[in-house]
C-alpha cells in the first residue's frame, strides 16, 4: 500500500511551519510521529495535498516540569521519551502509567504525545490521560499562540479546533494544587491493539482528602468520555471503600460502549468498573496524607 | 533511481522528486525520491537491501523494522524524505557478509526462527534494545520485543536467541577490556 501523491516540506522553525500551513490552505497537513497519519494516508482515508514535516524544527522534543509544577510536553517528544523519562515518575503517576501502554515500542519511538492529541482518537489513550489531568494545548499560529483547553480542542473523532494554519507546539498539564495520585489502565487484546476499555484517573489530594478528581474513559464511546459524576463523587472527600465503589459504579454508567469484536457492551462496563476501582484502591492513601 | 507505484484512480498530479541524503548502515547514499515513497520501500527497491521484510503493511507486525538513528522504527510507517540527513541500519548492516552478528549466531544457535519472515525485524528491535541494554532480563527481551509479531513459533525461542546474544556480546566486551 502507498498514499495517493502530496507535496512534502520540512520546516525549520514553527514560524516557518505555520507560514507554510497558511500558503497550503485546506489541504496542508502537520507531519510529526506520523504514526497515525500515515496509515490513513496509505489506506487513503487521508490525502494531504501538502506534508508539512515538523521534525526538523529544533527545540521542539523536550517535556519539563516547571518550577510551580506544572508539566510541558513538545510536540516532538515521543511516547518513549515519556515511557523512559526520568522526570514523571514521582511527579505525575497518570501519565507515567500511561506511557508504557502506548501502541507498540516501535510505534512509542515515533509517535508524539501532541500529535496523538490532534489526531482526536475516541481511541487514543492521551486523550483520557490529558482530559483526566485537566491539561491543555498550546496552538500557534499566524497571530501567535493561543491555549486551548483540551475538552474544547476536541471537536469530535478525528476532529481539532485548530485552524488550517496553526500547529499544536505543546501540551500543558497545569501545576497540581495537592499531591498528585491516580494511574491508567487499559485492557488490549495484544500489544499495540486499541484499548478494549481505558481509564484514566488522576486525583489531587490534601493529606485529608480529595481536592480534585479526574476520572476519563477510552474506547467505550464515540469520543474520550469524562465521568464527572464519578469525579464528583469523590471530590472534598476522604477516599474511602464506599467511594471508591460508587465512583466505579457511577463511571462505568457514564461509558457508552458498543457490543464488537473486542467485546459486549456489559463487559466494557464491567471491565471500566473493575479498573476505577482498581487504580483508586492502589493509592497508599496513608503515605499520601503522610506526605 | 526510483520506484515508480502502479499508478491508480485517485493518486493526483505528479510531484517533482526531492533530493535525499541518507546514511544506510555507514554508506552515504543520495537519491532521488517522490515524496510518497515509503521507507521500506526505499530500502527494498531502491537500495535493492531486501532483508527488510514488508510484513502487514498496515504498521501492525514490525517485519520492517530498522533503525533511524538508532532508534527501531517500522519503516513502513515513515517516508524516506523523512530519513534525509539521518542514519538508517537495516540487517544487512549487522555484520559483513562473511560474519554473522552475535544476534544472528543467537537465532542461529537457540533456533529463533522458523519461516523466517519476522526474523530482520526481530534482530534489529533486539539490536536497539541490546545498544541501551547490555544486559536485560527475560522481561525486557519480551517487553522490547511486544511490537514484532512471530507467527511461527511462540517467542519462546527468539527470546532465548536475544538473550544468548545478550550473554555473547557481553563476554567480547569483557575480553576487549582485559586487552585494552
Amino acid at each position: 500500500m502507498y498514499p495517493s501523491r502530496f507535496r512534502y516540506q520540512a520546516a525549520r522553525s514553527a514560524e516557518q511551519a505555520v507560514r507554510l500551513l497558511h500558503e497550503g490552505g485546506e489541504d496542508a497537513k502537520v507531519l510529526a510521529g506520523g504514526q497515525s497519519l500515515i496509515p490513513m494516508m496509505k489506506l487513503r482515508f487521508a490525502s494531504p495535498e501538502l506534508l508539512v514535516d515538523i521534525n526538523a524544527i529544533p527545540g521542539l522534543d523536550y517535556h519539563r516540569v516547571d518550577p510551580d509544577g506544572s508539566i510541558h510536553v513538545g510536540a516532538l517528544c515521543r511516547h518513549a521519551d515519556l515511557e523512559h523519562s526520568d522526570l514523571l515518575p514521582g511527579h505525575q503517576p497518570t501519565m507515567t502509567a500511561a506511557a508504557p501502554l502506548i501502541a507498540d515500542p516501535l510505534v512509542r519511538n515515533r509517535g508524539t504525545l501532541v500529535g496523538s492529541l490532534c489526531h482526536a482518537d475516541p481511541q487514543g489513550d492521551w486523550a483520557s490521560v490529558v482530559l483526566a489531568l485537566g491539561g491543555s494545548i498550546v496552538a500557534q499560529g499566524p497571530a501567535g499562540q493561543r491555549t486551548i483547553p483540551l475538552r474544547e480542542f476536541v471537536l469530535g473523532p478525528f476532529e481539532n479546533a485548530l485552524a488550517h494554519d496553526e500547529i499544536a507546539v505543546e501540551a500543558v498539564i497545569p501545576a497540581p494544587r495537592g499531591a498528585p495520585a491516580g494511574g491508567y489502565l487499559k485492557l488490549e487484546r495484544r500489544v499495540g491493539d486499541f484499548a478494549t476499555a481505558g481509564v484514566a484517573v488522576a486525583l489531587e489530594t490534601d493529606g485529608s482528602q480529595v481536592i480534585r478528581a479526574g476520572i476519563a474513559l477510552t474506547g467505550v464511546g464515540g469520543s474520550t468520555i469524562e465521568a464527572t459524576e464519578a469525579e464528583q463523587v469523590l471530590t472534598g472527600r476522604p477516599l474511602t471503600a464506599e467511594t471508591i465503589a460508587e465512583a466505579g459504579r457511577l463511571a462505568a454508567a457514564a461509558a457508552q460502549p458498543k457490543s464488537d469484536h473486542r467485546g459486549s457492551a456489559t463487559y466494557k462496563r464491567h471491565i471500566v468498573s473493575t479498573f476505577v476501582v482498581r487504580i483508586l484502591s492502589r493509592i497508599d492513601w496513608t503515605q499520601e496524607r503522610a506526605a | 533511481m526510483t520506484i515508480i507505484y502502479e499508478e491508480t484512480a485517485d493518486d493526483g498530479p505528479p510531484i517533482p522528486e526531492q533530493r535525499i541524503t541518507v546514511r544506510v548502515n555507514g554508506r552515504k547514499v543520495v537519491a532521488e525520491v517522490e515524496p510518497r515513497l515509503l521507507l521500506a520501500h526505499f530500502l527494498r527497491y531502491t537500495m535493492r537491501l531486501t532483508g527488510t521484510h514488508t510484513g502487514c503493511d498496515t504498521t501492525n507486525c514490525g517485519a520492517c523494522t530498522v533503525l533511524v538513528d538508532g532508534r527501531a522504527i517500522k519503516s513502513c510507517t515513515m517516508f524516506a524524505v523523512m530519513a534525509d540527513g539521518h542514519e538508517v541500519t537495516t540487517v544487512e548492516g549487522l555484520a559483513s557478509p562473511s560474519e554473522l552478528h552475535p544476534l544472528q549466531e543467537g537465532f542461529k544457535e537457540k533456533h529463533g526462527l522458523q519461516c523466517g519472515f519476522c526474523t530482520p525485524g526481530m534482530m534489529m528491535a533486539a539490536k536497539a534494545l541490546l545498544d541501551r541494554n547490555p544486559d536485560p532480563t527475560e522481561e525486557d527481551v519480551r517487553w522490547a520485543l511486544s511490537g514484532n509479531l512471530c507467527r511461527c513459533t511462540g517467542y519462546q525461542n527468539i527470546v532465548k536467541s536475544v538473550l544468548w546474544a545478550a550473554d555473547k556480546l557481553r563476554a567480547e566486551s569483557g575480553q576487549a577490556e582485559e586487552a585494552s
